[in-house]
């Protein structure tokens, strides 16, 4: 883009600052989080490092917490947990909601209970989680499983019924019998619909993989900032929650670029 | 290549619970003939095309080469008039190769054929893209060329042209007519287009205005392809249909609320 085409820019309030499209794109986002840290350092002179530590002590913990390894344990210990119980929860989410879409007699048999449990947190289900299945990983992974199955299976019915009726006439007309009338249209009509409800839960995993580890566990991005409260240690929490909001950008890229590549056509 | 299959419609009727869409239809279609069924919109000619098709359940008898119809069949292709049929996540070729794949004819025959068909439909440069790509007339020749290339007996077309521009539906309407000697298929065209009725049909069957929509009159078109619009015997037949039709289209918009006045100015 030349400078004499009008470019789009950024509307300032005291004046336009004219930059290319591409810049602009580059640019807000990082200059916007400088913005963020520079009122957090600001706040944070006028406040005592227990209520709210400065960016630079935070970024010393992460420093020291790396060199000990303690930091990539929590979160290697966190990412495990979300990635296994989610991938089981999709795994079971999708046939379940595509069955569950296509026979009513099957929707109508797990309608009741789908209705009932999805509006219980999975942290309710911590305590009988940790009894039921002991305190190991198991629990953890069981809960995560449990907050993404209901997500998923409710986004892949919702595909099935939306599939145009119209394409499985054009199918069955082409020759398709209920089988491949189901592989063939079903099943690629609703992979927007699954892609949408896996990284739905795909949060949530998130939000029950903290409070499961508060709950429970010695390891884990959950565990550690809980940990931090005996020592004091707001530092530590203020690691955690950004380890946590950088796991989660990138678990929801890595989610995105493969469905993107694999399923493109789908999408 | 596909003979065509006679179609024997035998006091035809549908009704979707206590709405009587169509009733008392009888009507006899040679193999190979181009039928047109004309009629005021919603007067039930898609129904009744949904119901050869095999879609819906009706009193009476519909059977194709003397088989009665019962559900879906690949002697019997649709060409529905929206192209979101195709499936937008196989390309062109695929779509077309669609019937050949649920066959399991191996990928060297399935390709051949595709060419063929995809060539007859004049889209053998966008066999690669996918739909979305593609102008509406594109799509409906590639929705057509998906038809043909399980070579039914029947071909069952429900307004194919009717979400399109007019010059690009007169184009259509030429290569449909070539596809027709080509095939040699029986065609069932519903449209509420006189001019498409009259370019295209051996005969046109006009439809009365629901419910319980029946035949009105079915009218011969005795003239030699590719038909010339401006013709005297065009013109006059065009005249009639209109007629017959406009009485019917008056007959539902007083039933839809309109009252004589209205519909008479």
């Amino acid at each position: 883009m030349t400078d004499t085409t009008q470019s789009p820019g950024l509307r300032l309030p005291w004046g336009k600052l004219r930059l290319s499209g591409m810049a602009t794109k580059v640019c807000v986002g990082p200059l916007s989080v400088l913005g963020g840290l520079v009122l957090w350092h600001v706040a944070s002179l006028y406040t005592s490092p227990l209520f709210l530590p400065s960016p630079l002590t935070v970024w010393h913990t992460a420093l020291e917490m790396l060199a000990d390894g303690s930091l990539l344990e929590s979160v290697g210990a966190s990412a495990w947990r979300i990635a296994a119980g989610w991938a089981v929860g999709v795994a079971v989410g999708v046939p379940l909601g595509v069955f569950m879409g296509r026979f009513p007699v099957i929707r109508l048999m797990v309608d009741p209970y789908i209705e009932f449990f999805r509006f219980i947190p999975p942290i309710a289900f911590v305590t009988l989680a940790v009894i039921w299945l002991g305190p190991g990983e198991v629990t953890k992974i069981a809960l995560i499983f449990y907050t993404t199955v209901f997500i998923v299976t409710l986004n892949t019915i919702a595909g099935v019924k939306a599939v145009n009726p119209l394409r499985l006439q054009a199918a069955r007309s082409l020759g398709a019998n209920a089988f491949s009338e189901l592989t063939t249209v079903i099943l690629p009509s609703t992979v927007p619909f699954m892609v949408t409800g896996a990284r739905i839960a795909m949060g949530n995993s998130f939000l029950t993989v903290v409070s499961a580890e508060i709950v429970s566990a010695q390891t884990g991005l959950g565990a550690m900032i809980w940990t931090a409260r005996n020592f004091a240690r707001t530092d530590w929490v203020f690691v955690g929650i950004i380890a946590l909001g950088i796991l989660g950008y990138i678990f929801d890229r890595v989610l995105r670029v493969a469905s993107n590549s694999l399923l493109r056509r789908y999408l | 290549m596909t003979r065509g299959a006679s179609i024997t419609l035998d006091h035809v009727g549908i009704s979707f619970g206590d709405a009587h869409i169509v009733s008392n239809v009888t009507l006899e279609i040679r193999p190979g003939e181009f039928v047109c069924l004309l009629g005021p919109s919603g007067c039930g000619k898609s129904t009744l095309l949904n119901a050869i098709a095999g879609f819906l359940p009706v009193n009476g008898r519909i059977a194709v080469n003397g088989r009665p119809v019962a559900g879906p069949g690949l002697d019997r292709g649709v060409v529905f008039q929206s192209s979101e049929v195709l499936f937008p996540w196989l390309t062109i070729r695929e779509n077309v190769e669609y019937g050949l794949r649920l066959k399991g004819v191996p990928t060297a025959v399935r390709r051949e054929k595709a060419d063929h068909f995809l060539g007859l439909v004049g889209l053998v440069h966008a066999a690669d893209k996918f739909p979305a790509q593609l102008s509406g007339g594109m799509r409906q020749r590639a929705q057509i060329a998906r038809v043909l290339i399980n070579e039914p007996h029947v071909v069952l077309m429900d307004e194919p042209f009717g979400a399109l521009d007019a010059q690009t539906r007169e184009v259509l309407q030429v290569e449909l007519d070539r596809i027709w000697r080509d095939t040699g298929c029986t065609i069932v065209f519903v449209t509420h287009d006189i001019w498409e009725a009259l370019l295209l049909a051996d005969r046109v069957v006009v439809m009365t205005a629901g419910p319980r929509a029946s035949i009105k009159t079915v009218e011969r078109i005795d003239l030699p392809h590719p038909r010339d619009q401006g013709s005297a015997e065009c013109l006059a037949l065009f005249r009639k249909l209109r007629d017959d039709i406009g009485a019917e289209v008056k007959q539902a918009l007083r039933q839809q609320g309109l009252n004589r006045e209205q519909v008479e100015a």
